[in-house]
């Protein structure tokens, strides 16, 4: 008999908008421990929007998002920042501090927001830059990066509390596809070895299906199908068909 | 008529806006600076207030001391030929130290750190913005506010004064070497008019306004930068409103500050 699973993260009745646009209607999504969600959809259907919500960067207008059981929408600010230790972000455009290097970039949590001394800092970005493979790069500046490394050292900088939940923005958009194919190898250690949640939002499929356990599809602020990877293939959904047949096409 | 109503309706409810934005900014500071003592750990990294000290303040002296120098030589000059026809060109060392250590120092140090260090506060918090670093700072859990807004505005806070002392010895300084060379007022007779005439009121005077200075600089400054829209026009467009509403609200409280100051403790 396989163990229950465990809800890390809960959506329910989610509304957002700014002014008159109604960006996320009536979400409901759970995410349960050390699976690996995909979030998909079309450009400006509100997949990083919902990454922000969950991470509070945006307030929703409705419902309740709720990490391990406590309702993020009615904690104090401390208490969120508190939560938001746990949860990691990697974003689209790695939005690393362009002043600090690299390696001040991965220590800035540690260094902010841990009691954890120099030393220990010191071999804590050693042991995450070494994941990412960025280990030579301590010292350069996020300018001095190609928009891969400066992917893999956000990475780095978001696993550096060792979070629970790791929120990935577009993780391979842009990306050649060998680097693509790294940065797909380090979601899936990061699932199997250190049993982290992810939550992966993209439209590039390949990605999506091969780190996948389960998925979403998001359509014009409406989550319209929620399923394994077979689901998604398989649906009868004319969006998701016109999706991914499109995709299928352009790769062929 | 109605549509002047309007536009000094619309006026108002942006300036409340503003206003009402500038307080909760500084709330939101305090209050994460708060949390953070809460929570036993640094609430602002030493490093960082003295590397914002060390381009607010070291990096503006060479500015201040020279338009300082010129505009005390140029004040001096000019007050020095106007005395003349009255014969009393040996008060210009009075007139010129009283007048630069109350007003002229603190006022014109303003309006160089709100160009020179307002713009790159509001710029740089703006760049941050517009590439997302100021939201992953937020997201880690931080506290953006904190850990960008507190350095820059108390850096500024506390080396405006010291920048205005500087302004005030430079203009003093450029006036003397005037006077001597044009009004043939003599280095120790002016020196001795300086010491006779300039009060330690005088001086406080200036140092309460510059520290007022300082604050609302770093204050306008830092909300345009983190309240900028836009990408590279917005932080363009931030930049510009930094420093123009920073110079006005500098100037105008420079104005309150002297009728309180002269109603108050003449």
């Amino acid at each position: 008999m396989s163990a229950p699973l465990v809800k890390i993260l809960e959506m329910r009745g989610v509304k957002l908008q700014f002014d008159d646009k109604v960006v996320l209607k009536n979400i409901d999504l759970s995410v349960y421990e050390q699976e690996t969600l995909v979030i998909m959809g079309i450009s400006g259907c509100g997949k990083s929007t919902l990454l922000s919500i969950v991470l509070g960067l945006l307030r929703p207008d409705a419902g309740s998002v709720s990490f391990k059981q406590e309702d993020l929408t009615l904690v104090s600010r401390r208490k969120f920042n508190q939560v938001r230790m746990r949860i990691g972000m990697v974003y689209q455009n790695a939005a690393l501090l362009s002043s600090l290097n690299v390696g001040e970039n991965v220590g800035l949590p540690l260094q902010e927001l841990s009691h954890k001394t120099p030393r220990e800092i010191d071999s804590i970005i050693d042991e995450k830059l070494e994941l990412v493979g960025l280990k030579d790069a301590r010292g350069k500046f996020p300018s001095e990066l190609s928009g891969g490394m400066q992917k893999r050292a956000g990475m780095a900088r978001a696993l550096a509390l060792d979070p629970e939940l790791v929120l990935f923005d577009e993780p391979t958009a842009g990306l050649d596809p060998i680097t693509s194919e790294l940065i797909n190898e380090l979601i899936i250690t990061l699932r199997d070895k250190q049993k982290v949640t992810s939550i992966i939002v993209t439209h590039e499929m390949e990605s999506a299906f091969a780190l996948a356990t389960r998925m979403a599809f998001l359509d014009e602020g409406t989550m319209i199908l929620e399923g394994t990877p077979t689901v998604m293939r398989e649906s009868k959904i004319p969006i998701i068909r016109e999706f991914l047949s499109t995709y299928a096409a352009h790769n062929q | 008529m109605v549509s002047l109503i309007a536009q000094l309706g619309a006026l108002t409810i942006t300036l409340l806006k503003e206003l009402s934005g500038i307080f909760w900014m500084l709330k939101e500071t305090i209050s994460e600076i708060v949390e953070c003592i809460a929570e036993h750990r640094k609430p602002l990294r030493l490093e960082h207030f003295f590397f914002q000290c060390e381009r607010t303040g070291v990096g503006s002296i060479p500015m201040v001391i020279l338009l300082s120098v010129f505009i005390g030589l140029t004040m001096a000059l000019l007050t020095g030929y106007q005395l003349q026809i009255f014969g009393i060109v040996t008060l210009v060392p009075a007139v010129v130290s009283v007048s630069f250590t109350r007003e002229m120092g603190p006022l014109f140090t303003g309006i160089v750190l709100a160009s020179r260090i307002g713009a790159a506060y509001t710029a740089e918090l703006g760049a941050m913005s517009a590439g997302g670093e100021v939201d992953a700072i937020e997201g880690m859990g931080i506290g953006a506010l904190r850990y960008l807004v507190a350095p820059r505005i108390l850096a500024i806070f506390f080396l405006t004064p010291c920048l205005s002392i500087i302004s005030i010895v430079a203009g003093i300084c450029g006036a003397a070497f005037i006077s001597n060379l044009m009004l043939q007022i003599g280095g120790s007779f002016f020196y001795d008019q300086v010491t006779k005439y300039l009060l330690v009121k005088d001086l406080m005077a200036g140092v309460v306004k510059s520290f007022l200075f300082g604050g609302i600089i770093g204050v306008i400054a830092c909300y345009k930068g983190l309240s900028m829209r836009g990408g590279a026009v917005g932080v363009g467009n931030a930049t510009t409103q930094s420093v123009v509403t920073s110079i006005c609200t500098v100037i105008a409280c420079d104005s309150i500050c002297n009728i309180i100051m002269i109603t108050f403790f003449p």
